[in-house]
């Protein structure tokens, strides 16, 4: 450390020591909260001063979110224990997964051209079951470069094994992040998680969050409680190169490399119980029976709660579906929400329209509904509520 | 494990792993060995899958038996021939992507600070040339320029044996190899001083000709990343397949390229010198 480095004087009392442990049900669900009107960003530093974090390590990648500078001065409080700034994404997700491995709470936040830099690693992070929390304001990965918002990105994700929440405004990204971080911790799931949100509508807007008093912090994590032995040097039996029978699949069999694969995406489904009470239900379902149904996941769904309700001022009954974990995905909620639906509409903010494929395969055989990709708009584009109503309008005429 | 802090209980002890057993009776864990007791214990490593001859297993063993503390020790690797046998060592070891050791090992050196503030762990990288000096490069001099407190071990084969032998950032110039078919065009690259110019406190370029002297280094390696800063060791160890060095050649291989080109260097910050001068004086058990 150079001179230029400030040290604590040696009476500091870093602000973490000060905060009380309790648990993600009694901090989402049970104590009272204060109504603030923030940004996403900082919704998230709000969110990472309650979760316990033991490290957190950034990069820039401005403009898209001030998070991860937010988290340095969390550090320099006292509520993160270490923190430094990574090389480029590679490095920090690496980083973020050797401290994960060492059986602390790691995170970090990224977007979308980080995050594609950082895939390789981000994508062995399931397999090598460790459980950093990665938060991800989405941003334009095509070219022409763009900063704008645009969550094709999270399409990549979908298959990794990683669970995947979908925030669709500040007050969620405050709550899921939370959630997340509890529920990445359960023995039977030792699994990451990436909380994403639409970047600038929700990361650089504000928006009212309610939030428990910073008072109180998530239980610690238990660095012994673990699906496999953390990398510390501390388990018998003596042998726990835990990572080694997965890569050596020439010398082991395939069997075990599958197996293996079957275990992480198990894990996934596992999962489902914890988001399910902390989040209050993975979907959540408005006019349950309507014939026409929206269903969304991100920022869409504040696009099609308007649209919900000026179809309801006009007197006709939309009914919506806000998809909040797309890992695990919630099926069979989605089937029961939309079973009678005649006509389901599938907004999104990217051009691949993965959810509208996710839905599909779901629903198929399920519903007699005709699904509509769309609508779609990308590359940083706004979803004005009128495309909403207009594809509403046309999807009735087309199919009445 | 930790010798100390985990204590099976009397009747519990025979279950554990003969293995386990055989490494606290009769093997490394709470002492420290010679290499003139190589053959008289349990070793931390005692099978491999690497061709015959190979030189780089001769200087993984000797890395195994050199560590200053194996129950509080962890090893980071990446892909190349290497990790073949340091996976079947008796120490945690993390096999994580294509040139992430340096970065990985970062993160965990200081997470497990986090947890085990009264217990020293020594993390210990040892990946190939490629692995660091082509594809790990970014990691590896960040990872100095940050001074985080591990060593790093470059096993040195001058090319990517396990891939088939293709050249490497260390291939020395004029060698001819796959991807080099005309000969590599550029010089080897001079890692020892990149790390000098990196600030790293302890380097050393050692040659597995003298057993006592690799574990020495070795040693002082890690201990000095424990307490001060950044180690590095770049360590011949050559490819007999990809060079065809006839397999009774590797050790005349090895003196040879050492008097020619390889010959064993430190280079010790001020820092480390007053470190290493105290704890030499004193040498643990």
């Amino acid at each position: 450390m150079s001179d230029a480095a400030i040290a604590k004087p040696k009476d500091w009392v870093p602000a973490g020591d000060l905060q009380t442990e309790i648990s993600a049900e009694k901090m989402l669900l049970e104590l009272p909260r204060e109504l603030q009107f923030i940004t996403g960003s900082e919704a998230a530093r709000e969110a990472i001063r309650r979760a316990n974090v033991d490290v957190a390590i950034s990069y820039p990648i401005t403009p898209q979110s001030e998070t991860m500078q937010q988290a340095g001065y969390l550090y320099d409080d006292g509520y993160i224990k270490e923190y430094y700034r990574g090389e480029e994404e590679i490095g920090v997700m690496s980083a973020i997964a050797g401290a994960s491995r060492a059986g602390v709470r790691a995170l970090t936040a990224t977007s979308g051209p980080g995050l594609m830099r950082g895939m390789e690693a981000i994508s062995s992070w399931p397999g090598a079951r460790v459980n950093p929390i990665l938060l991800n304001m989405c941003r334009v990965i095509n070219t022409p470069l763009a900063i704008q918002p645009d969550n094709i990105e999270m399409s990549f994700l979908i298959n990794t094994g990683m669970l995947m929440l979908h925030a669709e405004n500040q007050q969620d990204f405050f709550d899921y992040t939370l959630a997340a971080t509890e529920v990445v911790d359960h023995v039977d799931v030792t699994l990451p998680c990436v909380v994403s949100v639409d970047g600038f509508f929700v990361t650089h807007a504000r928006g009212p969050v309610s939030l428990p008093s910073e008072k109180y912090k998530l239980t610690k994590r238990d660095g012994w409680k673990n699906c496999v032995p953390a990398m510390d040097n501390e388990n018998p039996p003596a042998r726990i190169s835990r990572d080694a029978p997965i890569q050596k699949s020439n010398f082991i069999s395939y069997h075990m490399h599958a197996s293996w694969q079957q275990e992480v995406f198990a894990a996934v489904e596992r999962s489902g119980k914890y988001f399910e009470k902390l989040l209050q239900g993975r979907i959540e379902v408005v006019n349950p029976g309507a014939e026409d149904f929206i269903i969304a996941s991100g920022s869409a769904v504040s696009q099609a709660r308007e649209a919900v309700r000026q179809e309801g001022e006009q007197g006709r009954t939309v009914g919506l579906v806000k998809v909040k974990t797309i890992r695990p995905w919630p099926g069979q909620q989605i089937i029961a929400a939309v079973k009678d639906a005649k006509r389901i509409l599938i907004p999104e903010f990217n051009q691949a329209g993965w959810l509208h494929k996710e839905v599909c395969s779901t629903l198929y055989g399920e519903c007699k509904a005709k699904i509509f990709g769309g609508p779609r708009v990308y590359g940083g584009m706004t979803m004005p509520t009128e495309m909403v109503l207009e594809w509403l309008a046309q999807a009735r005429k087309d199919y009445p | 494990m930790s010798l100390d802090t985990i204590k099976p209980s009397p009747g519990f002890l025979e279950h554990l792993p003969v293995e386990y057993q055989d490494l606290v009776n009769h093997g490394q864990y709470g002492k420290q060995m010679k290499a003139t007791d190589m053959g008289k214990f349990k070793e931390l490593i005692e099978e491999h899958p690497m061709c015959a001859g190979c030189a780089m297993t001769l200087f993984i063993r000797l890395a195994f038996i050199a560590l200053p503390c194996p129950e509080h020790s962890i090893m980071v690797g990446t892909a190349g021939c290497g990790r073949l046998a340091i996976s079947q060592g008796n120490v945690p070891f993390i096999y994580g992507n294509y040139g992430d050791t340096n970065s990985t090992a970062s993160g965990l050196k200081r997470a497990l600070e986090i947890r085990f503030p009264n217990q020293k762990k020594d993390v210990i990288v040892m990946a190939g040339d490629g692995g660091l000096i082509d594809i790990g490069f970014q990691g590896l001099m960040h990872s100095w320029f940050r001074r985080e407190k591990f060593t790093t071990i470059m096993l040195d084969n001058e090319v990517y044996g396990n891939t088939g032998g293709q050249e490497s950032g260390m291939t020395v110039q004029g060698k001819v190899l796959k991807m080099a078919p005309r000969g590599k065009v550029n010089e080897k690259t001079d890692a020892m001083g990149l790390a000098k110019v990196a600030g790293v406190d302890y380097i050393a370029r050692i040659v597995p000709t003298n057993p006592a002297r690799v574990m020495r280094t070795i040693r002082r390696a890690i201990l000095v990343a424990r307490e001060i800063g950044s180690t590095y060791i770049q360590a011949y160890t050559s490819c007999n397949i990809e060079y065809s060095i006839p397999t009774p050649e590797v050790m005349k291989d090895a003196f040879d390229i050492e008097k020619e080109r390889y010959g064993f260097e430190e280079i010790i910050s001020d820092r480390a010198k007053e470190f290493l001068a105290e704890v030499e004086k004193k040498p643990k058990k």
